[in-house]
């Protein structure tokens, strides 16, 4: 965000509703104050949200999980996190229908692969709301297959069950802990139809699981796409030295490392704010203490050659220099 | 040895070196010289890898059906042309399961024409194996009747269709498994360059 606390490119947006989907998740609906259409976006989209949250300016990713086909408003599902740096939980506690708040267009880095008449899809908690733009969007493409498959730790904390079930049909199964209910990947991954294509997203032991799963059983690296936002963490204070701009910030606990050059005035670049895009990698120049790599995106070797930080998610002890 | 194909523009394609895969099942699919790709990848790969491999083979100029048939994967299938081998190809691609690593080893028409029958089946090309060995004839596409040629070594090259006289280019088509050629002396037709045997 820049000195006047804005994502460049925002959509100021207004909160028409707000649904309390079970204990944990409520949906969020923004629309345009004039109420004309939002950007067109593809299923498996997220915007980012930007929250005044007292003196904190944050952004977070969130999927998009209404109908591409429906652009009047953007619907996001989101859970509370109570672990969290504190995005879910001010969204659940202070956003009410009525507030103004400002969104970026949509970017997709979950998007389907269109080439592929099959899909497999493997859902895990809250990691089920890419798959409801997904599914809207190949409920308008005749004669392709898709099958999805949704994990959670009960039935009561499932969301979206009916409207599924009544997109998929017989294609959509439900997997609940409580009811030592699991989905066999092993079986799923090794008989799928040469062609198809494997999406998955939710918690990251359960995309790590699928990720070893599906190799060991053959799959190419292209026929396989995931979606993990990384939390930018929270931890101790650290200081960054941006050379480049000639400027020295600190980084406060409960703030990330972007948000806190974006604080400091100076543009930085960015998409996804979650580790996954690679998009505001930048390079160290030096660091006195230790690199806190927390993204998805830099090789184990970037990681540990100390050269490269994703400053979305990642964290210093310390102080770094960076050339910015 | 592998083929020397020089780097070109981006439709060109370039060729890797055939190396086992983590997989459950391997499809190989091979031609004339390709035959000596598959022996190396077989001498690379561990005992569990023939036991649940497929061997499709065409023989041209070379032969090596005899020593591939004798490395002892679960089938062996040997015809008399790519052609011939295709239909059969596009049923093997509908009842595979994903997981299964495509092998492609010879002739780029070969490997041209295995590839798009993947892709026919929505296989990613990019996640299928190539090595190029032996001939670089080309399959060639006349941008002007569309007829395709077969087996061009020379440049430029009569269209066996049209008759028009075609400038072979790096231009690739990925979709018709075929080089584009483009009428060499349209504004003079009289002007008729030497052809030269240079897809050898």
């Amino acid at each position: 965000m820049s000195a006047r606390g804005r994502l460049h490119g925002a959509i100021d947006v207004v909160v028409t509703e707000v649904v309390e989907l079970n204990s944990l998740i409520k949906r969020f609906h923004f629309a345009r104050p004039d109420g004309k259409p939002l950007p067109a976006f593809s299923g498996g989209a997220h915007i980012i949200i930007q929250m005044q949250d007292g003196d904190t300016l944050r952004g977070s990713p969130y999927s998009l999980s209404s109908s591409p086909l429906d652009t009047r408003d953007y619907q996001v599902s989101i859970r509370r996190d109570d672990q969290g740096r504190g995005g879910s939980l001010y969204l659940h506690r202070e956003v009410k229908p009525g507030m103004k708040m400002s969104i970026t267009h949509p970017s997709n880095m979950f998007a389907l692969d269109k080439r592929a008449s099959r899909h497999l899809m493997l859902a895990g908690g809250i990691g089920i709301t890419p798959f409801m733009s997904q599914t809207a969007q190949l409920a308008q493409m005749p004669g392709v297959h898709a099958e999805l498959h949704y994990g959670m730790r009960s039935r009561e904390l499932g969301v979206y069950l009916e409207e599924l079930a009544s997109r998929l049909g017989s294609r959509f199964h439900v997997y609940a802990d409580e009811d030592n209910e699991q989905i066999d990947y092993d079986r799923l991954l090794s008989s799928q139809p040469a062609g198809t294509h494997l999406y998955v997203c939710g918690p990251s032991p359960m995309i790590d699981l699928v990720l070893r799963k599906s190799a060991e059983h053959g799959w190419p690296d292209n026929h396989v796409h995931y979606e993990h936002f990384a939390k930018a963490s929270s931890g101790e204070p650290f200081n960054v030295e941006l050379r480049a701009s000639g400027k020295t910030i600190e980084v406060g606990a409960e703030q990330s490392m972007l948000e806190a050059i974006e604080a400091a005035g100076v543009d930085a670049p960015y998409l996804c704010r979650g580790g996954a895009c690679g998009q505001c990698e930048t390079r160290v120049l030096s660091v006195d203490g230790e690199l806190l790599h927390e993204d998805h995106w830099l090789e184990d070797d970037e990681k540990a050659s100390g050269e490269k930080i994703m400053p979305c998610v990642s964290r210093c002890r310390g102080t770094v220099v960076l050339d910015r | 040895m592998s083929s020397a194909i020089e780097p070109s523009i981006k439709s060109r394609p370039v060729y890797g070196t055939l190396k086992p895969a983590t997989a459950p099942a391997h499809l190989i699919i091979a031609d004339a010289d390709g035959g000596k790709a598959v022996l190396d990848l077989a001498t690379a790969a561990p005992t569990s890898f023939l036991p649940n491999a497929e061997i499709c083979y065409i023989p041209g100029k070379a032969d090596h059906s005899v020593t591939l048939e004798a490395l002892g994967a679960a089938r062996f299938y040997t015809g008399p042309s790519i052609a011939a081998m295709l239909p059969r190809l596009k049923r093997t691609f509908e009842r595979m399961h994903m997981g299964t690593q495509i092998y492609l080893a010879g002739s780029e028409s070969l490997i041209g024409l295995a590839m798009k029958t993947a892709m026919e089946a929505n296989i990613d090309f990019e996640a299928i194996q190539t090595e190029h060995r032996g001939s670089l004839a080309r399959r060639v596409q006349c941008v002007h009747c569309k007829g395709i040629t077969e087996g061009v070594t020379t440049q430029p090259v009569t269209c066996a269709h049209c008759g028009l006289l075609l400038l072979v280019r790096d231009h690739y088509s990925r979709r018709y498994a075929a080089f584009q050629g483009v009428n060499i002396n349209a504004e003079d037709p009289s002007d008729i360059p030497p052809k030269e045997e240079v897809f050898t």
